[in-house]
C-alpha cells in the first residue's frame, strides 16, 4: 500500500517552499513582521517545514527504492 | 477592539494545498478499497508508528484543541491533568492488559467484544448508543468550527459547514479508515507544526515561562489564589477552594485519572479502532503508547500558550482580547485563534489556520469512520442482512453498504450541526451524556476480560443501570450558580457541587460503580453462560501469556510503556 511518508512529504515540501518563498520575498517588511515580534517568521518556520518534508520523503519508500537501484 | 481578521492569498493558496494532498491521499487508496474489510478496518496493516499518531490525532479535534487553550486560561497547568494523569496511566493500560482481547479475539469493534464476551443485547445496547452519540459529537464539533469560522474569518456559516463536511466525506468516501488513518498522521504533523510559530512567539513575548510566572503572580492572587496557582499542578490540590477546578487530589485521581480516563482511551471505539487496524498484535499493543508520547508534550503547543494568554488579556499595551458573547462574557473557546491573529502574519497565519482545520477534519473523520464500522457491522449485518456464507459477495455487499453508511453519517452529522446551531445548550448536553456511557462500559469491559465468572445478563444490566445511576445522579446535583436545567438538578436538587467538574467526576464515579457493582451481583446471582473454552482470547485467565521474547527488547510494549511511564513521572515533578 502507499507509505503515507510520501504525501507528507511532498505535501510539507510544497508548503515549505511556498512560505519559504514569500519569507524571501517579504523580507525588511517592517509592518507585516511587527506582530511576531520583528521576525521574519515566514522564512524560519518555511526552511522548517520544508526541511520536515524532505525529510520525509527521504525515508519513504519509493524514495529509498529508487536510492537504492541507483548504488 | 477588533476580534475579527482576514486571510491573504498566501494563506488561502497553503490552505488548498492541505486540501489537495487530503483529497489526493484518499483518491491514491481509491483502488486498494475491494472488501468491506479494507474499507472498515484498514485491512488490518497498519505499521505501528501510523496507526499510534492517528490514535492521538482523532483525539485532537477542533474541540478539545479549542477548548483546551480555553481551559489553559481559566484554569491554568492543572489543565494538564487531562494530558497526564488523565490519560497516560488510561493509554498504558490498553496497551499492556486489554489490546490483546480486543485485537487477539477477532471482534471488528468494541461493541463486537461485547458480543462475543457476553451476549447480542449487551452489543446492542452499546452499538445503538455509540453509533448515535458519534454522528452527534461529530455535527457538533462542524458547528464549532462553522461558527467560529463566521465569526473570526466573516466566513459564511453554510459554505465552512458543507465544504468542511464535503472534504471529510470525499476522502473517507474514497480510501475508508485507511484514509482517515493516513490523513490523521497527516493532520497531525500540520496541528504541530502550524502551531508551533504561535506557541513559540507567545512564550517569547511574556518573557518565557519565568516571565509568564512573574506577571501571573499578581492576577492570580486578584482572583483570591496563591501566585503561582496557574503554574503548578498539584500543588494546590490538598483543598478544594484553594484552586480554580474546585476538586482536590483525590478527586483528580479517581474521577479524571481512573473512571473518566480509563471509560474514554479503554473503551471509546473511535479511539480504539485506530489499534484495532495495526498490522501485528506487537504493533497494536504498541500504538498506545506511541500515541501517549506526542500526547504528554500536546500540552506545550495548546495549554501554555492558553495560560500566556491570561497575561496578555491583563496587559492593556498588547491590545489582546478575546470575543464575547451576547450574555457579555469572553469566549474562552477562541483564545487559539485569538493568540494565532496576535503572533501571526500573512503566510505562517494560513498554516496556523490551516491546523486548526485539520484537528477538525481529524475529529470528525475519526467519527465517521467508527460509526462506519459500528453501524455496518453491528447494527446492519446484525439486523438487517446476516452474511450469507459466501464470503466474497458479503464482503462487497458490507463494503457497498460502509460506503452509503459514510454519506447517511455525514448528513446526519450536518443535521446535528444545525439541531446545535438552534439549541446552544445541546453541546454541553451530549459531552455530559457521553461522560454517562462511557464509565459503566468500562467497567463492564473491565470485569468482562479479567473476571470469567461475570455473565452477559450482568453486564447487559449493569451497563444500563450504569447509565440510569448516571442520569439520575446528573439530575439531582447541580452546579453552584446553575442556571438551566441541562447542568443538571432536573429531578430536584439534593447536593450542590461548588463547580461543574467536580460534578462531572462525581458522575462518573457513580456510574462506574453501579455499574461494576451491579454486574457483578447478577453475575453471581446468575448461572454461567460461557464455559472457559470459550472465553479463550476474551478473558486474562482464559487465555495462554503472550510471549514477547521473539521482539527485540526495546521494540516490546512493556519496555516502551517503561518509558513513558517514566516521563509522565518527571513532566509531573517539574511541574508540580
Amino acid at each position: 500500500m502507499l507509505d503515507i511518508r510520501l504525501p507528507i512529504g511532498l505535501m510539507f515540501s510544497v508548503v515549505g517552499l511556498i512560505i519559504t518563498i514569500y519569507g524571501l520575498a517579504t523580507i525588511g517588511d517592517v509592518e507585516l513582521y511587527e506582530r511576531s515580534l520583528n521576525v521574519n517568521v515566514n522564512l524560519i518556520s518555511g526552511l522548517g517545514t520544508l526541511a520536515f518534508g524532505l525529510i520525509m520523503l527521504l525515508l519513504s519508500e519509493p524514495v529509498r527504492k529508487k536510492l537504492r537501484k541507483k548504488e | 477592539m477588533d476580534t475579527t481578521f482576514a486571510l491573504h492569498g498566501i494563506d488561502y493558496l497553503i490552505m488548498a494545498v492541505y486540501f489537495l494532498f487530503v483529497l489526493g491521499v484518499g483518491w491514491a487508496l481509491k483502488k486498494y478499497m475491494k472488501n468491506a474489510t479494507a474499507f472498515l478496518e484498514a485491512g488490518r496493516a497498519m505499521p505501528a508508528w501510523v496507526a499510534g499518531l492517528a490514535f492521538i490525532s482523532t483525539n485532537l479535534g477542533a474541540l478539545e484543541v479549542m477548548g483546551m487553550t480555553g481551559s489553559g486560561l481559566k484554569y491554568g497547568m492543572l489543565t494538564t491533568h487531562f494530558y497526564w494523569i488523565g490519560a497516560i496511566p488510561a493509554m498504558m493500560f490498553l496497551a499492556l492488559f486489554m489490546m490483546r482481547f480486543y485485537y487477539g479475539s477477532k471482534a471488528r469493534s468494541v461493541p463486537e467484544y461485547l458480543k462475543l464476551r457476553f451476549n447480542e443485547k449487551t452489543r446492542a445496547l452499546n452499538a445503538f448508543l455509540f453509533a448515535l452519540m458519534t454522528v452527534l459529537a461529530s455535527g457538533i464539533s462542524m458547528y464549532a468550527l462553522a461558527i467560529l469560522l463566521e465569526n473570526v474569518l466573516g466566513w459564511n456559516f453554510n459554505v465552512s459547514l458543507f465544504a468542511s463536511a464535503a472534504i471529510v466525506l470525499a476522502y473517507t468516501y474514497l480510501g475508508g479508515l485507511s484514509s482517515a488513518i493516513y490523513n490523521e498522521v497527516l493532520q497531525f504533523f500540520i496541528i504541530i507544526i502550524g502551531l508551533l510559530p504561535m506557541a513559540i512567539l507567545v512564550m517569547s513575548d511574556v518573557g518565557g515561562w519565568g516571565g509568564m510566572q512573574e506577571s501571573l503572580a499578581p492576577i492570580v492572587e486578584g482572583k483570591g489564589f496563591a501566585a503561582d496557582t496557574w503554574t503548578t499542578t498539584w500543588k494546590y490540590t490538598t483543598g478544594t477552594g484553594i484552586n480554580p477546578l474546585g476538586v482536590q487530589w483525590y478527586g483528580i485521581l479517581a474521577g479524571l485519572g481512573f473512571v473518566l480516563s480509563f471509560g474514554y482511551w479503554c473503551t471509546n471505539f473511535l479511539i480504539v479502532q485506530r489499534a484495532m487496524a495495526a498490522e501485528s498484535m506487537t504493533a497494536a499493543r504498541k500504538v498506545p503508547l506511541i500515541g501517549a508520547i506526542p500526547k504528554m508534550f500536546i500540552p506545550f503547543l495548546i495549554i501554555v500558550p492558553g495560560i500566556a494568554a491570561l497575561v496578555l488579556l491583563n496587559d492593556p499595551s498588547k491590545s489582546f482580547v478575546l470575543p464575547l458573547n451576547a450574555a457579555g462574557e469572553p469566549i474562552y473557546d477562541y483564545t487559539i485563534i485569538m493568540l494565532l491573529k496576535q503572533y501571526l502574519p500573512a503566510g505562517v497565519l494560513g498554516l496556523g489556520v490551516t491546523a486548526l482545520l485539520a484537528s477538525f477534519m481529524s475529529g470528525m473523520a475519526g467519527n465517521v469512520s467508527a460509526f462506519n464500522t459500528v453501524w455496518t457491522y453491528d447494527i446492519y449485518q446484525s439486523y438487517i442482512r446476516p452474511a450469507t456464507g459466501d464470503q466474497e459477495a458479503d464482503e462487497k455487499h458490507y463494503l457497498k453498504v460502509g460506503r452509503i453508511t459514510t454519506i447517511v453519517g455525514v448528513l446526519v452529522s450536518i443535521a446535528a450541526a444545525y439541531i446545535a446551531s438552534k439549541f446552544g445548550n445541546i453541546m454541553d448536553f451530549l459531552q455530559t451524556v457521553f461522560s454517562m456511557i462511557n464509565a459503566p462500559l468500562f467497567a463492564v469491559i473491565f470485569l468482562g476480560m479479567f473476571w470469567k465468572r461475570s455473565t452477559g445478563n450482568g453486564a447487559f444490566l449493569g451497563l444500563l443501570m450504569g447509565f440510569v445511576v448516571a442520569l439520575l445522579h446528573h439530575g439531582l446535583t447541580q452546579p453552584e450558580g446553575a442556571s438551566t436545567l441541562v447542568k443538571g438538578g432536573w429531578i430536584g436538587v439534593i447536593h450542590t457541587y461548588p463547580v461543574e467538574m467536580a460534578q462531572n467526576f462525581w458522575t462518573a464515579i457513580f456510574a462506574f460503580s453501579a455499574a461494576a457493582l451491579l454486574t457483578v451481583v447478577i453475575s453471581m446471582l446468575s448461572r454461567r453462560d460461557k464455559t472457559d473454552s470459550d472465553l479463550n482470547g476474551l478473558v486474562y485467565s482464559m487465555t495462554p501469556k503472550l510471549d514477547d521474547s521473539g521482539v527485540l527488547w526495546y521494540q516490546r510494549p512493556w519496555f516502551l510503556a517503561l518509558i513513558v511511564g517514566i516521563i509522565m513521572v518527571l513532566l509531573s515533578i517539574l511541574f508540580w
